[in-house]
């Protein structure tokens, strides 16, 4: 086992809406990232793969609230820090974060290096000019993307381009965690493939630590990352290895989600492709037993009374459902025999 | 089951060109393209390679700068706005946005009465016409008694999507052309939507154009596929033909860079 990096205790946090109530979007979520390895967190909208990620980097804004919990970055406790302090030590350095829009996230109105200037300048003031363009010079061309692009304004680029440059500002000061959210969710298939190309390039040069990966396009987690982490309505239902959770599902909402995956490979096509009925609870009353009990094909009565916790098995493996792994395994083995 | 026989709508020598002297750019270029009744047709091509050009040619939101569309074996005509009206009777869309696709002043009942009118239904009693909205409505496993009364940006993305697709179920068109129906929507509503544009295919027979850049969606829904280039078909056939044995180089490129999971990835090819 490599040396943690990031480790997120119990961390809960919520929104407070304008009318006074509390939406748990982050609940009692736990996760552990190595150094030299990658984590992905899947689901989909509105499951709070977003929040967990602003609420990773201790980076607390109304409506967001921080509740209970505890982060720690590379032996540091940021849980309580304010957002002020979050900014000038954390943010960069320790913990940097792509954007869902990132295209969006450069100024307009300015050439790709000024922009530079002024990240740099809001950590370290005292850098000279010459020195952050010929660091941003450096860094550009050892990720291959040509440095005069830096002379560019951001209309001026394509949408692939913008967001590379976007990962490559955000991992100018070296930091040790890096979170990925939805970088490739806008582009096509080939501009996709270069940003992956990129940030597996910044693993392998040393850029950045670990990596923190959300989407919710399996087949790309898959490629990406070497351990994956389901999430469903604020909570974490299934985590272990990318091949187990791909090939291998225990939570039967994990289950649906490898339903839902189109890949163009021979066979596929015959596959009948199933969606998951229903849509996720609200949050602001969750259900007090299973949160996935209303869309679940094997609820019981229990399911819905009884409050579900995380299941270890041997490993990092966890899930969390009512069942015990063999019986699970035995509806789904039922399951495919009735289809058959 | 597509109906080989028919031919229900055809482009000759389509093209588009923006721009003029040296800032012209040919965004279509001499496209010809047969699409049969009940047939789904996939165009796949990355950003830029002129899909949504020819969709809207198409659809006769643009004019072609040159080349013919054949519609039911007769010239299309859109000189008036009466017979343009008759034309997108028989043709329909759904876009990428959904956010976008949807007059924001006029609430989710008027969209769909709005479909019960074009489909001439002005007369119907009150009962029919409710009765109507909320069939369609249950079609794309919508609540109607839910959305009454509410404007169409308090839905999520994936809802608006398939209010979409309930339009299209009370219009019920030859043609339905879908513009990356599900490139802005999560994996798990995408396959909902698929699901229910197949049934809604499958119940009324119509012509759908998928345009998209997701070569595996393109797999999966379609009958025939084409594969655009710079405004240019470089390869077509049926969807097996295409996407398991490509012959363009570009195809093959394109089908390398979609993530697979049983087969290695390879990422040295960008």
């Amino acid at each position: 086992m490599g040396k943690v990096i990031l480790e997120v205790k119990e961390l809960t946090t919520k929104y407070i809406t304008r009318f006074r109530e509390d939406i748990y979007a982050v609940d009692h979520v736990s996760l552990r990232v190595e150094e030299g390895k990658s984590l992905g967190i899947a689901g989909e909208s509105g499951c709070g793969k977003s929040t967990l990620a602003l609420s990773l980097m201790g980076y607390y804004f109304a409506p967001l609230h921080y509740t209970s919990g505890e982060i720690v970055i590379a032996g540091r406790n940021i849980t309580g820090m304010k957002p002020d302090d979050v900014r000038k030590m954390v943010l960069g350095k320790e913990i940097a974060y792509i954007p869902q829009a990132a295209m969006n996230a450069l100024n307009p109105t300015q050439k790709v290096i000024s922009f530079i200037e002024d990240v740099i300048h809001a950590h370290d003031p005292s850098v000279g000019k010459k020195e952050i363009h010929d660091n941003a010079r450096g860094m550009f061309e050892t990720l291959g993307l040509p440095a005069e692009v830096l002379q560019k304004y951001p209309v001026e680029l394509s949408g692939g381009m913008k967001q590379r440059v976007v990962i490559a500002v955000s991992v100018l000061l070296l930091p040790r965690v890096l979170i990925a959210d939805e970088p490739s969710s806008a582009l096509d298939v080939t501009s996709q493939k270069m940003v992956i190309k990129m940030l597996r390039q910044l693993m392998e040069i040393g850029f950045v630590g670990s990596m923190i990966f959300i989407t919710h396009e399996l087949p790309l987690l898959y490629n990406v990352t070497d351990e994956i982490m389901v999430m469903y309505a604020g909570q974490i239902v299934e985590k272990g290895t990318a091949k187990e959770v791909v090939f291998d599902p225990l939570h039967p909402y994990a289950k649906g989600l490898m339903g839902s995956i189109i890949v163009p490979e021979q066979g596929l096509r015959n596959v009948k492709l199933t969606a998951i009925p229903g849509v996720p609870p609200n949050l602001k009353n969750p259900p007090s037993g299973c949160r996935f009990a209303e869309r679940c094909k094997y609820v019981m009565p229990e399911c819905k009374t009884n409050s579900i916790g995380l299941r270890d098995l041997d490993g990092e493996r966890a899930y969390r459902c009512i069942l015990p792994e063999k019986e699970l395994r035995a509806l789904y083995q039922r399951e495919v025999k009735t289809n058959a | 089951m597509p109906d080989e026989k028919t031919i229900c709508m055809k482009a000759s020598g389509l093209t588009k060109v923006f721009g003029l002297g040296r800032q012209k750019t040919v965004a279509v270029d001499h496209v010809d393209l047969d699409l049969y009744q009940g047939e789904v047709v996939s165009i796949v091509g990355e950003s830029g390679s002129g899909k949504t050009t020819l969709a809207k040619m198409l659809l006769g939101l643009i004019s072609p700068t040159e080349g013919d569309v054949y519609f039911l074996g007769k010239k299309r005509d859109l000189s008036s706005q009466k017979k343009k009206q008759d034309y997108w009777k028989n043709i329909q869309a759904i876009f990428q946005d959904p956010f976008a696709s949807y007059n924001i002043f006029h609430k989710i009942d008027d969209v769909l009465l709005d479909c019960i009118y074009m489909r001439g239904g002005r007369k119907f009693p009150s009962e029919e016409k409710t009765g109507l909205m909320a069939k369609s409505c249950g079609f794309v496993n919508l609540k109607f008694e839910e959305l009454t009364n509410k404007y169409p940006f308090e839905l999520s993305g994936g809802q608006m999507q398939r209010l979409m697709i309930a339009r299209i179920f009370l219009l019920k068109p030859k043609i339905l052309l879908a513009d990356e129906p599900t490139s802005m929507i999560d994996a798990c509503s995408r396959a909902t939507i698929l699901e229910m544009l197949m049934r809604l295919r499958n119940e009324t027979g119509m012509t759908v154009i998928f345009i998209t850049h997701d070569i595996g969606l393109a797999y999966y829904v379609s009958d025939k596929v084409y594969i655009m280039e710079h405004g240019k078909f470089v390869e077509s056939g049926t969807a097996d033909e295409v996407i398991l044995h490509p012959k363009a180089a570009y195809t093959r490129r394109l089908i390398n860079d979609v993530p697979k999971i049983y087969e290695e990835w390879d990422l040295s090819t960008v």
